[in-house]
């Protein structure tokens, strides 16, 4: 795409993703409704922990006597001014909450990521290259393998292996308990109690971009481009990075893009199973504590996120490749 | 059918697929005679190891036969499985004829909503709905339904624009016809492979669902679930490793059969897309 015609592609864009994000405020709103019960109780928790003051509180904040209308733009008023209501059971406010777990949680889908891009599409252009072989077979095999594969079973059978029967690596939390580390021993810390987390997430999107990558790459190794570079005479190693695997890394972006919503769910398994401190670890907390306050807003920051990495991708796409549409 | 038969056989991996398949659905279908019982009753000292005191597959912190809740858990991965892409293939078709049949501005309609609920991050949102009713099989199988709806929206979606002008629908227009029974008797069930190929891995990933919510203690509290064993064994996994162990097999076995089944039936059903798949799960 030309660069003067991004900025009107960016607003589209960015109209779009508002739209998006309008629309699951609505969403969340309608499920305080639709749920049994008073909005105020399903919002102050079902166990019987709000008192009554605090009920009649939330029930002035929402304006439950107001009609409808007026509920919504009560509601969407808030959540757009980043209040997401107030956790009784953890006495804080829910952006608080997520926004000191957000660190953890990037830190975790990132490095999960990088790994899962970076060996894909290193296995997948092995297996492309040698389509048919051992090497080929063992890439559909794994893939296979971890489709079918629940992430949390994954992550469990990791801890069994390097944690309680080779006793390598940590098994829980982000840190070591009760130690003072600084400097880069405290980055060494993290960086273990990383290792098994982020790999239980990235193993099953390694199969994914291995998969796709294989695929893709087939399909562009078979153009005429490709075969004129090797009739000029490019060196074979050359052709597959420059021409055939520059290619084949389009659809890897647009499907990092539309993975991006798994990966924070399959995030809250992880961190349940490694006591990870992030957002998903805080919302089965909610769950146990049916904080319904705090889950809502995981919903809507999760989902917020997903958008701008939708919004992060669409971009990328659109610079690397010159032939994209501008439309839509 | 032999012609299908055949071809379905020619895939060896989806052979393999269907008889772990029906071992699964013997099970299932066997659990009450080969585990009388409730699988919540004690039947043993608790942690008792694979293979000692009668225990195949070892028992449980509260004494509880592991492998009899496996029979019972698959009874209810199955059913949750079947029941809740049933409801999925029906919001799916619907939306997705619509769109496709009528074109225009429903068409646009359709595919924006069907857009946004592949934007959301579906199993967030899953667990959001699950809490918010309250953990039942009902509500399990709601939150599935409404997350995993998409894609048979857009597959049903593209196959009515290829099918609405051929010359057979066209012809039944001029007939006088209405809508309704050309898309009902004429359209739908051109449309029905892909339907098929989608369902069978519709069902695998509603498996897989069903036990991440179980796992995080979203399951029915009354029913046995596979991901419910394996939450239960989480805490214990450095005392009782085969807690864990063999109720993860029990799903990926599953849920790996099935997509092998997917794959036979996509390579009997089209023969000429089998080469195309990979990618998107």
């Amino acid at each position: 795409m030309e660069l003067s015609r991004l900025p009107g592609f960016l607003l589209r864009r960015g109209i779009k993703a508002a739209v998006v994000i309008l629309a699951i405020v609505v969403c969340n709103f309608l499920l305080i409704h639709a749920a049994p019960g008073d909005p105020a109780s399903v919002i102050a928790g079902q166990s019987g922990a709000a008192d009554e003051r605090f009920l009649a509180q939330l029930r002035e904040q929402f304006g439950l006597d107001k009609p409808f209308h007026v509920q919504l733009w009560i509601y969407l008023k808030g959540v757009l001014t980043l209040d997401l209501g107030f956790s009784h059971r953890q006495q804080q406010p829910v952006w608080t909450l997520i926004s000191d777990r957000l660190p953890a949680t990037l830190l975790l889908t990132g490095a999960a990521f990088a790994f899962a891009v970076t060996a894909g599409v290193t296995l997948g252009t092995l297996a492309a290259r040698r389509v048919g072989r051992w090497a080929d077979s063992v890439i559909t095999v794994i893939a296979l393998t971890f489709y079918a594969t629940p992430i949390f079973w994954v992550g469990l059978m990791l801890v069994l292996f390097f944690s309680v029967w080779l006793e390598w690596l940590p098994s829980f939390g982000m840190a070591t308990v009760g130690v003072e580390l600084s400097g880069l021993a405290a980055v060494l810390d993290v960086g273990k109690h990383l290792i098994l987390p982020a790999a239980t997430l990235g193993l099953f999107y390694l199969a994914v971009y291995a998969r796709l990558t294989r695929a893709t790459m087939l399909e562009v190794a078979d153009q005429d481009f490709v075969k004129t570079a090797r009739a000029k005479g490019v060196p074979e190693g050359q052709v597959v990075r420059r021409h055939v695997l520059r290619n084949a890394l389009l659809p890897v972006i647009t499907f990092a893009g539309i993975q991006a919503g798994q990966l924070i769910g399959g995030s809250i398994l992880v961190e349940t199973v490694f006591a990870w401190p992030g957002i998903g670890r805080l919302a089965f907390d909610a769950l146990l504590a049916r904080d319904y306050a705090v889950l809502l807003g995981v919903f809507f920051c999760t989902s917020v996120m997903v958008v701008l990495f939708n919004l992060l991708t669409d971009l990328l796409y659109a610079v690397v490749d010159p032939r994209v549409e501008v439309e839509g | 059918m032999s012609d299908f038969w055949r071809r379905f056989r020619r895939n060896r991996g989806a052979v393999v697929g269907l008889v772990i398949l029906v071992l699964v659905f013997l099970l299932a279908a066997f659990a009450p005679l080969l585990f009388p019982g409730s699988p919540w009753d004690m039947a043993t000292a608790p942690f008792v190891p694979p293979g000692e005191e009668g225990m195949l597959l070892g028992s449980d912190s509260l004494g509880r036969d592991v492998a009899a809740g496996i029979a019972h858990g698959a009874r209810i991965s199955l059913m949750v499985g079947a029941v809740s892409t049933i409801a999925a293939l029906s919001i799916g078709v619907s939306l997705g004829a619509i769109a496709g049949y009528l074109g225009g501005i429903a068409d646009d309609a359709v595919m924006r909503f069907t857009e946004f609920f592949q934007t959301i991050p579906s199993f967030v949102f899953a667990i959001l709905l699950v809490a918010i009713f309250t953990p039942s099989i009902g509500s399990v199988v709601f939150a599935i339904a409404v997350v995993s709806w998409p894609p048979v929206a857009r597959v049903v979606r593209a196959e009515f624009l290829s099918l609405r002008s051929r010359e057979f629908v066209q012809a039944a227009e001029v007939l006088g016809k209405s809508r309704l029974s050309i898309v009902l008797t004429d359209i739908l069930p051109n449309a029905l492979s892909p339907i098929v190929v989608l369902s069978s891995l519709m069902v695998a990933s509603a498996i897989l669902l069903e036990s991440a919510l179980s796992f995080l203690g979203l399951g029915d509290p009354n029913l046995m679930t596979w991901g419910f064993l394996i939450g239960a064994g989480r805490s214990v996994i450095r005392l009782a490793w085969w807690m864990s162990v063999f109720p993860g097999l029990a799903i990926f076995l599953t849920v790996l059969a099935l997509n092998l089944v997917g794959e036979g039936l996509s390579d009997a059903l089209n023969p000429r897309l089998a080469r195309q798949r990979g990618g998107a799960a």
